[in-house]
C-alpha cells in the first residue's frame, strides 16, 4: 500500500477520548434528571476550548473575505451611534456632550442583550447536525452563544472608548462596580440560552414572538431615552426586568450608582430566570435530540 | 458501577425509542394553548402520533464482539446506533455503554463547508476532547491520507466531491475508539480511493474492542461480524451467527464467500 502503512501506524496511535460510561434509564426521577443536567453543564464547561473556537469561527465566518472583518461591527455601531446621537439630541433638546456617552453605552449594551435573547432561540436548532451525530453536552452550545456575543461586544466597546475619549468623559472608579453586573449578565445569558434553546426546539413559533417582544422592550426601556425624560410616565412602565438589568451595568460605567433597589431587583430577576431555566432544562435535556 | 473498569461493554435492556410526530403545525405553541384552553390537552396528547422506532430491544455485547445490524430501510438500524451512542435517550428501558465511543453515523459529522479543511480537522479534534498535540497529529494524519495538499487551507465548499469524501473518510477513521458504531455510508466510497480506504477502515475495525455495524451488504456482514441482529419494524426478528440469520433474512441458502474476502474479525 504505497508507503501508507507507516502513516497508518501513527494514525492508530490517536486514541479516542478517555473511556466514558453512559448509563441511561427511562423514567428517571427528578433528582436523576438534575444529576444528568449537572453533568451536562460540567462536561460542557470542560469543553470551553471548543466553545471558544466555535464562537470565534461563527464571527469569522460572518465576515470572511471582507476587508475589515469583524471590525465591520465596530464601524456599523459607530455610524449608528453618531447618527442617532445627532438626531435624538436634537429631538430631546439635550446637550450632545451629556447624551452621546449615555447613548453609545446604552446602544452597545442593548445590542448584546438583544442578540443574546434572540440568538438563544437557535442555540440547539443551529447545532442540529452535531447534536444528531454525536453525544455532546448541550451546555457547550450555550457557551458558544455567549462567547460569540461577548466577542461581538468586545468589538463594539471600541465605539464607547472612542466616544468617551473624544468627549473626555471619564466615569471614574465607579466603573469597577459594573463587574458584578457583568457577571450577572453572563449567568443570565447562559440560563436563557438553555431555556429558550430547548423551548424553541420544541415550539418553533417562539422565535418570532421573542423577536417582537425584544423590539417592544427596546422602545419601552430607557435605552435611547433617559428615565427622567419620561417624567411621571416612567413609573407606569415599571416593573421592567430589562431596565434593572441594564442599569446594574450601565450606571457604574457612567459613574453613577444603580441603587440598592435596582440591584435587588436585578438579582431577583436573575434568580428567577436561572431557576426556571434549570428546571426546564433538566426536564427537556433528554428530549431535545428528538425535537430537532 | 463497580464493573465499569472491566473493559468496554454494552448492555441494552428492554429499550424502546419513539419519535413524536409534530406534523403540520401541531408543533406550535398556539395550537397547544388553544387545546389547553378548551380542555382538550389530554386528548390531544393521547392522539399524538408517535413512530415507534425501537420496541423492547435487549442484548449485550462484550469486548471482541462484532455485531451486524440488518433489516430493511426504516427497520430502526440507525436509531439503534444513535441510541447506543447516547444521542437518543430511551423512552423505556435501560442503556449502559462503557468505553470510548466513536459513532460514524453521518458523513458530514460536524463538517462545515464554509471552513477550511484544516479548521474542520481542528474542530473534530476538539469535539473529541483532544489536547493540542493530539490535534496536530490528527492534522498530519488526515492531510496525508486525504491527499488534499494545498487545498487544506481553502474552504471545503470549493472541494471536488471526491475530495470531500476523502476528507470526511479520513476524519472519521482517524480516531480509534474502543466501541465503534458504523452506519453503512462509510462503506460506500469512490472507486480509486476504495483500496486504501478499505485498508484503513479494516485497521480501525480490527483495533476496536466492540463493533456495531449497520449494513445492507451481506458479504461485509459475513466477513466482519460474529453476530447478527435482524431488525424488523423496530423489533428484533432474529439474533445469532451471521450465516444463520442471513439465511433467514434472505430466505435462501447463502453462497460460499468469494476467496478474495478474508475474515477481518479476530
Amino acid at each position: 500500500m504505497d508507503g501508507l502503512s507507516a502513516r497508518q501506524m501513527t494514525a492508530s496511535a490517536i486514541p479516542a477520548e478517555s473511556a466514558t460510561l453512559l448509563d441511561l434509564h427511562a423514567d428517571m426521577s427528578l433528582s436523576a434528571r438534575q444529576g444528568l443536567a449537572l453533568a451536562d453543564v460540567a462536561l460542557g464547561s470542560r469543553l470551553w476550548r471548543l466553545a471558544w473556537t466555535l464562537g470565534w469561527l461563527d464571527i469569522k465566518l460572518r465576515y470572511r473575505g471582507s476587508l475589515l472583518g469583524p471590525f465591520w461591527l465596530t464601524m456599523s455601531t459607530g455610524v449608528m451611534v453618531g447618527a442617532l446621537g445627532l438626531l435624538y439630541a436634537g429631538l430631546f433638546h439635550t446637550n450632545l456632550h451629556d447624551y452621546l456617552p449615555y447613548l453609545s453605552l446604552s446602544l452597545v449594551l442593548w445590542a448584546f442583550l438583544g442578540a443574546v435573547v434572540s440568538e438563544s432561540c437557535a442555540t440547539f436548532t443551529e447545532a442540529e447536525a452535531i447534536i444528531r451525530s454525536v453525544r455532546m453536552p448541550f451546555f457547550l452550545f450555550s457557551l458558544r452563544i455567549v462567547i460569540r456575543n461577548v466577542l461581538v461586544l468586545a468589538h463594539n466597546i471600541l465605539v464607547i472608548i472612542v466616544v468617551f475619549a473624544l468627549l473626555s468623559t471619564w466615569p471614574g472608579w465607579h466603573m469597577v462596580l459594573a463587574l458584578p453586573g457583568i457577571l450577572l449578565w453572563l449567568l443570565d445569558a447562559l440560563a436563557l440560552s438553555l431555556l429558550l434553546g430547548s423551548f424553541c426546539a420544541r415550539f418553533r413559533d417562539i422565535q418570532p414572538i421573542v423577536n417582537s417582544v425584544m423590539q417592544i422592550a427596546f422602545f419601552m426601556t430607557p435605552v435611547i431615552w433617559k428615565p427622567e425624560q419620561a417624567g411621571g410616565h416612567f413609573v407606569l412602565l415599571q416593573p421592567n426586568p430589562f431596565f434593572d438589568l441594564l442599569q446594574v451595568v450601565r450606571a457604574p460605567l457612567l459613574g453613577q450608582s444603580p441603587g440598592t433597589v435596582t440591584w435587588l431587583a436585578a438579582a431577583l430577576y436573575s434568580v428567577g430566570l436561572c431557576a426556571i431555566a434549570w428546571l426546564f432544562f433538566a426536564r427537556a435535556r433528554g428530549r431535545v435530540a428528538f425535537w430537532l | 458501577m463497580a464493573e465499569a473498569t472491566s473493559g468496554p461493554s454494552i448492555g441494552i435492556d428492554g429499550v424502546s425509542v419513539s419519535f413524536p410526530l409534530y406534523h403540520g403545525n401541531a408543533r406550535s405553541l398556539k395550537k397547544m394553548m388553544f387545546a389547553a384552553a378548551s380542555g382538550r390537552l389530554g386528548q390531544d396528547r393521547k392522539q399524538r402520533v408517535v413512530v415507534e422506532a425501537l420496541r423492547n430491544i435487549s442484548f449485550s455485547l462484550r469486548g471482541g464482539d462484532r455485531l451486524g445490524l440488518i433489516g430493511s430501510n426504516g427497520a430502526g438500524k440507525t436509531t439503534l446506533l444513535r441510541t447506543l451512542a447516547g444521542i437518543y435517550e430511551p423512552v423505556t428501558g435501560h442503556v449502559r455503554v462503557a468505553g470510548s465511543i466513536n459513532a460514524l453515523l453521518d458523513p458530514g459529522l460536524g463538517m462545515n463547508v464554509d471552513l477550511t479543511g484544516r479548521e474542520n480537522i481542528m474542530l473534530r479534534g476538539l469535539y473529541n476532547g483532544m489536547p493540542r498535540e493530539a490535534i496536530a497529529r490528527l492534522e498530519d494524519d488526515v492531510i496525508s491520507f486525504a491527499g488534499l495538499n494545498d487545498f487544506i487551507d481553502l474552504p471545503v465548499r470549493i472541494y471536488s466531491s471526491g475530495m470531500v469524501v476523502r476528507l470526511g473518510f479520513a476524519l472519521a477513521t482517524a480516531i480509534r475508539p474502543q466501541i465503534l458504531l458504523m452506519d453503512e455510508w462509510i462503506l460506500a466510497g469512490d472507486a480509486a480511493f476504495l483500496d486504501r480506504a478499505r485498508h484503513r477502515l479494516e485497521e480501525m475495525v480490527r483495533g476496536a474492542d466492540i463493533l456495531v455495524l449497520s449494513t445492507h451488504d451481506q458479504s461485509i456482514v459475513r466477513t466482519w461480524c460474529s453476530r447478527v441482529l435482524w431488525l424488523d419494524q423496530g423489533r428484533i426478528r432474529a439474533d445469532g451467527p451471521p450465516d444463520e440469520v442471513l439465511e433467514q433474512y434472505l430466505g435462501h441458502p447463502l453462497e460460499p464467500l468469494p476467496a478474495a474476502a478474508e475474515r477481518v474479525a479476530v
